[in-house]
Order: C-alpha cells, then structure tokens, then sequence
C-alpha cells in the first residue's frame, strides 16, 4: 500500500468473494434479544427456493467462493438443506453449518454428513437450562445437550459459540465448564454486536466494564490450565476499544451475504445502509453484483471516507471500521466508527458504557425476537 | 514439535481437522478448517500436496527435488514440517 495516505486511491478490480454466507431463512425456533436480524424481518418477502439457491452457490464457486456459511435464522427450518449441502459440496465448498441445533436429530445429521457437511457450529445461549432457555425465550437447552453429543457421534469437531452479554458474562466460568464437559474442542465467546434486535434491546446488553474486565481475567486463567485441549476465542466488546474493528476486512472486499430473499449485501446488517440499492439475485448474477453494482462499489477503496478517517494512516488497516455502526450512531454510514476514540462521535459510546456501569436493572424491559414483536416495530418504525 | 521430531522415515498426513485444496480464483493450494482459511505459499502447497500418509519425508524431498530439477531440499522440508506440526495442519503417521 502506497505510503501517501491523503490521496484516496482507485482502488484494482476487487478480488472474488471467497466468504459466502447464505441466511437461508429469517424462521427461527429461538426468540434471542440480541439477534442481529433486522427487526423487521417479519416483513421481508418469500425465500428463495432450491433452485435459485443452487444457482446462487454455482454462480459463487465459479468466482472462487470457497467458505461457505449456512446461517439464519434457523438454517434447519430449510427441509431442502440436506440438498444444498449436497451441492454445495459437489462444487467444493467448505461448508459450515451455523445453528441453534433445533430441529437436528440423528436422521438428519446422518444426512447432511453423507451430502458432505464439514462443519456444526452450535450456539448456547448461557450455562444452566435456566438462562439458555430464558435467554432464548424457549425449552432447548437439554434438546441442544443431546446435539452436542450426536455432533460427536457424527465425528464432527465440536465448536460451541456463546454471544455475550450483560445478561450472562459473569457466568464465563460457568460456561466453559459447560463446554468441557460437553467435549468442545473450540468455543467463540462473541461480545453481543449491536445491530437488529440487539440494537434495540441495546441498554439491557452493553455490559459494565467491570463485568467484561472480569470475564477477561477469568478467560484468562481458564486458557491457562485447559491448554490445548480447548481452544477459546473471544471477540472483543468493540464498544470498550479504542479503536474500531476492520468490519469485514472492508465492504466488498471478501464477504457476500444473500439474505433470504435473494437480497446482496456485503455484510450480513448492511441492509439498513440509507441510499444503497442492495441487488437481489433473483434480477441479477453474482459476478453482476459483486464487481457492477454501485452499492458493492460504494465503500471498496477510500474514496467515501470523510476525516478524520481519510487522512488516517490506520484507514488501511481498520477500514474506519464498521458502517453500520457509523450509521446506527452517527446517522452517517461514512463517518468513522465513533469506537474509535479520533471520532468526533466517541462520546456516544462512551456516554453508553458509562450508562452500562450504573448497578441495577434496566427500566425497559428485553424485546425478543419474535413475528409479533417484529410486526410492532415495522409498524412504529413505518410511524403508523 | 522440534525437526528433531522430524525424521527422514516419518509419514506425514494433513490433519484431518483441515482440508487441502487447490483454488484456481486464488491460483494457490488453501487449508481450509471450521470458518477459516489459509492460503499457502507455492512452496507450502507442493509440500503439503504431497503429505498423504504414505509418502515419508525422503519420499516427500525426492520428489520434490526431482519434479524442480535441484537438489538439497531435505532441510526445507523438514524445517516446514516442523512448522506444519506445530500448527496442526500435519500429524505424523504411527
């Protein structure tokens, strides 16, 4: 990268899209208050079918997409996933396979590891039957338990994800002793990003700094004396950094995301982005959308940034970070990412961390994910 | 995992937590995990193609040597196996 930072450069033909996740679906058993889906999503048209997910994941791999991402919602409400695993695997995907495990019994997993899966990963959402399924506002956690274990029958690695937050992070301990008991051999303890519902529900999530010191020093010494028998990730609570995440190694760099109904979004939130059309695959080819749309092209490069990003030296390593974020909080997606503390918007994040310290509980009560909770927020949202 | 560990009759073989695979769009052999991906250098790639469990590590130089027409590749071999052990990406065969 050329050393003359302040002039922005056009940027080459963007490489392909090595990372594809397909959100199969918005249907989901779980009713997380911290789902990143869009609160609206009870209002975003009809899936695609089969076919068109085939021509998807065809069109991908020919531009040399290669991991492939199959999520949600609860990518187990598909009856056809067994189908395009299938294919997926003929064209050589690595594919992973990101679910609440409902709806994952012995019939299926025997299926979808002979249509060539590679990977489960299984979310929790806290230690005890109690939290998970308050949590989640269901009765999963045993159902999850006994997947734990078909996910080992089945030979799989066992990789657990956990997404934290003010809620259950003081039971980090808790929850890795959960996940050595269930045979894990990776765990993602993810701090709640906060898009979608977790947005809304964002005051009842952000956690004190003092809970996420905690859990850090008790991480910390859990990694000590597991060794390599566990490995743990943990992705960082952005809003206690000083500077902002490099989100998706920049837009339209390595990540697509096509929603369930066939939209094309170079981040799985950036659907709330103001002024960008996002394509839909049912009008256009992935090689379209991925090197012509304006929308895929607007944030590639550095053209878009305004100060104090564009004469930053770091814009090539953090990207200015998250656009979503700018968005959410700044109501500008191409101002910095106010994590970082040279935003000139930083103290709205620090303003909310500061709030997340005062002790006790929340005046507004959780919202979970649910149609009904997403038909009242699209009609307030629509100020009818 | 030190190259002694290393000898010239060990069997290496990708772990099978990765999967070896050549992409064209990337024009380079890739290791491919649990959402993750390395994309290894052509020096890597012709070694770890080779590293089928059955190959040892003077089968693995031999041909090597012979398919690039030079010679005394033993210690970079075994120096990148070293590393490929240490990383997981290899086990060595009983």
């Amino acid at each position: 990268m050329a050393a003359n930072s302040s002039v922005s450069t056009v940027s080459a033909k963007p490489g392909p899209p090595l990372w594809l996740l397909l959100e199969l679906t918005h249907r989901c058993p779980l009713h997380c208050a911290f789902c990143y889906n869009p609160t609206d999503y009870a209002h975003i048209a009809a899936e695609l079918d089969t076919g068109e997910w085939i021509r998807v994941l065809r069109e991908a791999r020919a531009l040399g997409a290669v991991q492939l991402g199959l999520s949600g919602g609860e990518p187990l409400a598909r009856d056809d996933l067994e189908i395009i695993v299938a294919e997926a695997h003929g064209l050589g995907f690595y594919i992973n396979l990101i679910t609440s495990g409902v709806g994952l019994n012995e019939m299926r997993i025997r299926a979808l590891k002979t249509a060539g899966l590679d990977h489960i990963q299984l979310s929790f959402q806290d230690s005890s039957q109690q939290m998970n399924d308050f949590l989640s506002s269901t009765r999963t956690f045993d159902l999850k338990s006994k997947v734990a274990a078909l996910i080992k029958q089945y030979d799989y690695p066992m990789v657990l994800n956990v997404v934290l937050h003010r809620l259950n992070i003081d039971h980090v301990e808790e929850i890795l002793q959960m996940a050595l008991r269930l045979g894990a051999q990776y765990v993602e303890l993810a701090n709640t990003q906060y898009y979608g519902w977790a947005w809304h529900n964002r005051e009842q999530l952000l956690p004190s700094r003092a809970q996420v010191e905690r859990a850090e020093r008790t991480l910390q010494a859990f990694r000590e004396t597991v060794g390599d028998r566990m490995r743990i990730f943990f992705v960082v609570p952005d809003y206690f950094e000083k500077r902002p995440k490099p989100c998706m190694n920049g837009l339209g760099s390595i990540f697509l995301t096509i929603a369930p109904d066939g939209t094309a979004l170079p981040c799985h939130a950036a659907r709330m982005l103001p002024g960008l059309e996002f394509p839909n695959v049912r009008r256009a080819s992935i090689g379209q959308i991925w090197f012509d749309s304006p929308s895929f092209n607007h944030f590639r490069g550095d053209a878009w940034m305004k100060e104090p990003c564009r004469s930053c030296p770091e814009k090539t390593r953090d990207f200015g970070g998250c656009r979503c974020q700018a968005y959410l909080l700044t109501g500008d997606a191409a101002n910095a990412d106010p994590v970082c503390d040279l935003s000139p918007y930083h103290h709205l994040v620090t303003e909310a961390v500061a709030r997340a310290d005062r002790p006790g509980p929340r005046e507004k009560p959780l919202v979970f994910r649910s149609d009904r909770n997403s038909t009242t927020l699209f009609a307030r949202q629509d100020g009818t | 995992m030190s190259q002694a560990a290393v000898s010239a009759a060990s069997r290496p073989v990708v772990d099978r937590g990765f999967r070896l695979q050549w992409e064209t769009a990337q024009n380079a052999y890739v290791l491919l995990y649990p959402e993750g991906m390395v994309k290894l250098n052509a020096s890597a790639g012709e070694i770890l193609k080779r590293c089928d469990g059955e190959n040892t590590i003077a089968d693995i130089t031999a041909d090597l040597e012979r398919a690039f027409e030079t010679t005394a590749l033993r210690e970079d071999v075994v120096r990148f196996v070293a590393m490929a052990l240490e990383k997981k990406w290899l086990q060595i065969r009983p």
